[in-house]
């Protein structure tokens, strides 16, 4: 029992991933904790997504479930559980089985490396951004035979043009990420001068190392060698909408033209594996971008605001986003109707409202504010992709197919290569250049 | 140092999956079966890179044999009709030259299991797996041992000849 609990405790002294210590307990501990995260924002995210959406086209969402709409995730989730699951009589059994289960675990498996702080993730691999991209373009083959073994006209078309997609942007995609990781080995002098000066070393594939690189280089990648590095975001942030099947590039699931692609004939439990798939996957390439570009776990403005007291107006802001969240909801529990059918209502807001104040209250105790700073930032930069994508759907209108082939392979591409082969010449033009200029000046 | 995690029972783990995988595309009639093995079978073998302590090898594996030339393997598939070849008789008409090979595969195999001792020194490649891909690269690219780099372009050379010759071939008019 002893020996259980030091070796429990071992690894709350060492500075390392779970994974890296090679900690079983806290391994497990940590797979749960991401599992059960990632379970809620992608409840959270079907809520906000209707809701944002509805009040973008000026209409009101989800009202019924709870108040404004609150409890409609989970009314959802019971809904396809109780849902017959069908399977078409002519359908490929084993493979229609099987389609779900390899788009779920290849969404969720990428999580393994996703870096929510220095020590705050499962584990750190040497070819950590490799593993991401590799796993989450095995969830292109769950989708073809989805379509495959549906066995039916429109799941077909569906995943044949998810495949033609999903394969011409992972080369766009991996053309920004690969100029991402050629920064990593460039030690330039930085947009604010304030870099370590050297020469060009062996970059990084390692998540965690990628964010340390733009710590070192006091730099994020999205301002690096400017306008290189936001082009390659750019690229990357348009690859990575495509790459998970989301407005504008909705082709393979467009309900006007086919009713739902590729998973027209999946209902209930399976097609709720599907969504679920859907979202995680987001979540994830949004997190490649933030890790790649916006320097992961590091809060905004090091340089501009940096300073003790600036940490600690910054390690501030978790608690008083949780505190601005609980009084929204206590604003609108005072704004509910005065009327006893909507007493519960009223009171259940007003309890979701206190407990998120609570949640606040507790991210303002120094320990606390320490350690939950770098998950914070992460997950606010990644929450900030997801408003995006939900900001794209009330935007833009369906691409066309041709136009769709058009962006990636006659724009993104070669824009890839050029980008590419310039961040290349900048890592050897900008060391010396800069240092003439210092003397210069 | 944590102990390794490269114990027989994930060798043999991987290597029942590749063998079941192998013979499951060969045997299957359904050509999107096939696919299916054979990408069970290509992760096996990147699992089995990854107990070789060459992650950055596994991490090229999954994604351009299993990501990437599986889905257009599946993505051709789809497009030709299944029922067809369903039905069609399985054929081998090179199965002399086949028992000769997988004899003599065979013979080699039982060599080595045999002799394997006397043949091949023992001992264990250390090479650190925190620094696999950085001494990969090095030796690819790097200014004092990059060795393979000649070799390396040349093997692009003949992707590149490959992509023209496709273009050329599936576009009559450019």
């Amino acid at each position: 029992m002893h020996a259980i609990v030091e070796y429990i405790q071992s690894y709350l002294s060492s500075d390392q991933t779970p994974g890296a210590a090679g900690n079983w307990f806290w391994a497990t501990v940590y797979v749960l904790l991401v599992f059960v995260g990632l379970s809620i924002a992608v409840i959270c995210m079907n809520w906000l997504e209707r809701k944002i959406l509805a009040h973008m086209q000026v209409r009101l969402g989800p009202m019924r479930v709870g108040p404004h709409g609150l409890l409609q995730p989970i009314a959802d989730a019971l809904k396809l559980l109780l849902k017959e699951d069908i399977m078409p009589a002519e359908a490929d059994k084993a493979v229609f089985w099987v389609a779900p289960f390899i788009v779920v675990l290849a969404a969720f498996t990428v999580f393994v490396v996703v870096p929510f702080g220095p020590t705050h993730a499962i584990t750190d691999m040497n070819i950590g951004v490799l593993f991401m991209l590799g796993v989450s373009s095995l969830a292109v083959l769950g989708i073809v035979t989805a379509g495959w073994a549906s066995n039916s006209h429109y799941p077909l078309i569906g995943a044949l043009r998810s495949s033609a997609q999903m394969v011409s942007y992972e080369v766009a995609m991996g053309l920004a990420v690969v100029s991402v990781i050629l920064m990593t080995s460039l030690h330039g002098l930085g947009l604010y001068g304030v870099g370590a000066a050297g020469s060009a070393d062996t970059g990084t594939l390692s998540m965690i190392g990628i964010v340390q690189a733009q710590l070192e280089q006091h730099e994020w990648f999205i301002f690096k060698f400017f306008p290189l590095g936001l082009i390659g975001f750019f690229i990357f942030a348009v690859a990575m909408i495509a790459e998970t099947n989301r407005a504008p590039f909705d082709l393979p699931e467009a309900e006007s033209e086919l009713t739902a692609g590729f998973h027209t004939e999946y209902s209930g439990f399976r097609w709720s594996l599907f969504f679920l798939a859907e979202y995680s996957a987001m979540i994830a390439v949004s997190s490649i971008a933030v890790t790649l570009w916006l320097g992961g776990w590091l809060r905004p403005f090091p340089n501009a605001l940096s300073g003790s007291t600036w940490d600690l107006v910054f390690s501030l802001f978790p608690g008083i986003t949780f505190l601005f969240l609980g009084a929204l909801c206590f604003f609108n529990a005072a704004r509910m109707p005065k009327h006893p059918f909507f007493k519960i209502q009223t009171i259940g807001l007003a309890g979701f409202g206190a407990a998120l104040a609570l949640i606040g209250v507790v991210l303002f105790i120094p320990g606390v504010r320490e350690r939950v700073g770098d998950i914070f930032w992460f997950s606010a930069k990644v929450a900030a992709f997801m408003y995006l994508y939900i900001w794209y759907r009330g935007t833009f209108p369906r691409y066309r197919f041709d136009q769709l082939m058009k962006v990636g392979w006659k724009v993104l591409l070669p824009t890839g290569f050029a980008l590419l082969i310039l961040t290349a010449v900048l890592g050897f033009v900008e060391p010396p250049v800069a240092a003439w200029l210092r003397g210069v000046l | 140092m944590s102990p390794p995690v490269a114990t027989p029972f994930f060798f043999y783990l991987l290597a029942v999956t590749m063998l079941i995988g192998g013979v499951l595309v060969v045997t299957r009639k359904n050509a999107v079966h096939c696919a299916l093995a054979l990408i069970t079978t290509l992760l096996a073998q990147a699992g089995l890179y990854l107990m070789l302590y060459a992650p950055f090898v596994a991490g090229v594996q999954i994604i351009l044999y299993a990501g990437g030339i599986m889905v257009l393997f599946l993505f051709v598939i789809m497009l030709i009709s299944i029922e067809r070849t369903e039905k069609e008789r399985q054929f081998n008409k090179q199965w002399l030259i086949g028992i000769a090979a997988a004899a003599a595969l065979g013979g080699l195999f039982i060599a080595v299991y045999t002799k394997g001792k006397a043949l091949f020194p023992e001992g264990r490649l250390t090479y650190a797996e925190a620094g696999n891909t950085q001494a990969l690269a090095d030796l690819l690219y790097g200014p004092h041992s990059g060795m393979y780099m000649f070799a390396f372009e040349i093997a692009s050379l003949l992707l590149l000849v490959a992509i023209i010759g496709a273009v050329v071939m599936a576009k009559k008019r450019i």
